[in-house]
């Protein structure tokens, strides 16, 4: 099983964009691949968690995220943004955005994926790897690399 | 250094595990042992107990309840936002390493020993536990929990500081400073707040701060709630709001809804879009003046008015009831008093058996006192009986609560019921009654105003008053450990059930 793919990464998300317009934009590539069976429910999920406390963090990184009813698939969508976009962090904009989709109540398995990538983020290795990833299935093959068990 | 840490984020998903990653990197590089317990999604790997008891620190990076936060009791803890695990890992690490330096040095089997004693900063249990989503029911009683936690402290130093000038100045003590008759006896209210140790000496001056530590209880309540739902940008509209709730007489369920409201309306203010040059100014400018706007007219306007003319019309509707059985009007007396604890019910029931007092009638304020002791001592007796139905602040609280009970200040029980209202309100409602309709029914009077046990000398057959305020308490503290165990969230009872740690309780951090 596979997080992500080269159809869930987007390497040039458009400049001047917020953090709802850019969640948007990788969900409707997790509802095209079928990974997300609604896209709107989903976001509504996604803003939901996103209101309890801004998922930008230190190193320009923004981690949307829910689990939600609908997500077929434990699945990570992948954008990168030149101008970078506000995700709360204090430090200013993510430019290295990871939407994560988390199906409800999934097993185990799932979750350790995503929580290994999650820890992954901290590492500056796996982030300078996808900054400078050359296209979409380079990307795409970093990420499922650094969650394989 | 050994360091044991747990981290927790409300999804479960990425934060828990980044602030864990983000902890062992550092501890690592700085040569230090850590095993983190990541209560997220993907369940959790828990600490064993030789991680434990030879650790010398615990790190806990959590926005929701750490579960089993009690194993940590022997430990110095260092304590953040889940995000604060992520970015500044060095820092918690640091803060760490400073509060085992300030620990004197103790063998590990010593350490243990005092695992059993309550942390020196025991936090709020709550029902969320990891991988855990909470579902509505238990989001409000998780923002409930937070005002109570902030709020506890005030009914503690409010009360026991009241309690204490009773105990060494007389219960009159709060008629000499507010002025008032007290059995007989007609005082002036000292204006001058400098003048209250030279007129009534140290106890007035103990009353008087405590007093207005009191004053501060709904305030308090309302903007924890308001924090607890909207983080800090709540504070401002929730404390405000509930200083309003106290003007308007709305009492702790008056500070409840405002604390709600308040946060509710940051929320809602935040989901507007703004332009990015308006942005900057939110945070500091415009959500403070909104908010504290809305919630404000809202509390006046729309909580205040009926409160108003409903408190003028049960006045009427008990000055009409002359004449009727005097169990049945001590009874309905009992219930108002324990409704809302100082709110607008309570203080009509109060302030008819003040008036019953100017008129000659002293039984009334016999029963009005004995159903006003009877919440704080049901409650306190609960907390001893079924320890395991609270959590280990409200264990706390109810040590305090039997002195406030016994001291006829009814808002010890405010804590309990503030945190879980529809459980406990009705309890206490049934015991006061009962102490109510029995003193009355006693035939007890209380020429005082206040009291409590403590102007005994002064009651009218006061054997028979006591029996009522213990058939009072014992109904209360049946009825309220009865329904705390009906209809608790499952996640609950399977915690309860499923952890070997005592009662499970469980904590929610403060956010930020």
């Amino acid at each position: 099983m596979t997080i992500t793919t080269a159809d869930l990464v987007e390497l040039q998300l458009p400049a001047g964009i917020d953090r709802a317009q850019a969640t948007t934009i990788l969900a409707q590539r997790l509802a095209a691949s079928g990974r997300v069976t609604d896209q709107e429910g989903f976001l509504a999920d996604v803003r939901a968690r996103e209101e309890q406390m801004a998922t930008g963090l230190d190193g320009g990184i923004g981690i949307p995220h829910a689990r939600s009813a609908h997500v077929a698939q434990a699945s990570v969508a992948f954008g990168r943004s030149a101008d970078g976009v506000d995700f709360g962090a204090e430090d200013g904009p993510a430019t290295l955005i990871f939407l994560i989709a988390a199906p409800d109540g999934a097993g185990a398995e799932h979750m350790k994926i995503l929580g290994s990538l999650a820890r992954k983020l901290i590492h500056a290795e796996f982030k300078d790897g996808l900054r400078g990833a050359p296209d979409a299935a380079a990307a795409a093959t970093i990420i499922n690399d650094a969650v394989a068990v | 250094m050994r360091i044991v840490a747990v981290t927790a984020c409300p999804t479960g998903i990425a934060h828990t595990y980044m602030a864990a990653e983000s902890l062992e990197v550092a501890a690592r590089a700085a040569g230090h042992e850590i095993t983190v317990e990541t209560q997220g999604s993907a369940g959790s790997t828990p600490l064993t107990a030789e991680e434990l008891a030879g650790a010398d620190v615990a790190i806990l990076a959590a926005d929701i309840g750490v579960k089993g936060r009690e194993r940590f009791a022997h430990l110095p803890i260092v304590e953040g936002p889940v995000k604060r695990g992520i970015n500044d890992a060095e820092g918690m690490l640091a803060e760490a390493q400073a509060a085992v330096d300030a620990q004197p040095a103790v063998d590990p089997a010593a350490k243990l020993d005092t695992s059993g004693k309550v942390p020196a900063n025991p936090a709020l249990a709550s029902v969320v536990a990891p991988g855990y989503k909470p579902g509505p029911g238990a989001l409000l009683r998780t923002w409930l929990m937070t005002g109570v936690s902030y709020m506890i402290p005030f009914v503690a130093a409010g009360g026991l500081l009241i309690a204490i000038s009773f105990l060494i100045g007389g219960a009159s003590i709060a008629t000499q400073v507010n002025g008032g008759t007290f059995d007989g006896h007609t005082y002036k209210e000292i204006s001058d707040v400098t003048d209250i140790w030279g007129q009534v000496g140290i106890a007035g001056v103990l009353y008087y701060i405590g007093n207005t530590a009191f004053s501060m209880l709904v305030p308090i309540l309302a903007g924890y709630i308001a924090y607890g739902m909207a983080d800090r940008q709540g504070l401002v509209p929730g404390i405000v709001g509930g200083l309003l709730a106290v003007s308007i007489d709305a009492g702790f369920l008056g500070g409840l809804v405002a604390g709600l409201l308040a946060g509710a309306v940051v929320l809602a203010i935040n989901r507007i879009p703004v332009h990015k040059n308006v942005r900057g100014i939110m945070p500091t400018v415009v959500v403070p003046l909104v908010s504290v706007t809305v919630v404000g007219i809202l509390m006046i306007a729309v909580v205040g008015s009926p409160i108003a003319s409903l408190m003028d019309t049960i006045t009427d509707w008990l000055n009409g009831l002359n004449g009727t059985n005097a169990w049945v009007l001590g009874g309905l007396l009992g219930l108002m008093m324990a409704f809302d604890m100082g709110g607008p019910i309570n203080k009509v029931a109060y302030t008819f058996g003040v008036a019953s007092l100017a008129s000659g009638n002293q039984d009334i304020m016999g029963a009005v006192i004995a159903a006003g002791m009877t919440p704080p001592l049901a409650l306190a007796l609960s907390t001893v009986v079924r320890p395991k139905l609270w959590t280990t602040e409200e264990r706390e609280a109810g040590k305090a609560a039997w002195l406030l009970g016994a001291s006829f200040i009814t808002e010890g029980a405010i804590p309990f019921a503030a945190a879980d209202p529809l459980r406990v309100i009705p309890s206490l409602m049934a015991g006061s009654a009962t102490a109510g309709a029995l003193s009355m029914a006693f035939g007890a009077s209380s020429p005082a105003p206040h009291g409590g046990v403590w102007i005994i000398a002064l009651i009218g057959t006061p054997g028979l008053w006591l029996v009522a305020i213990l058939a009072g308490t014992a109904v209360s503290a049946i009825c309220v450990s009865f329904a705390k165990t009906v209809g608790r969230a499952p996640a609950a009872t399977a915690t309860e059930a499923g952890a070997s740690t005592p009662a499970a309780s469980l904590t929610t951090a403060v956010h930020g």
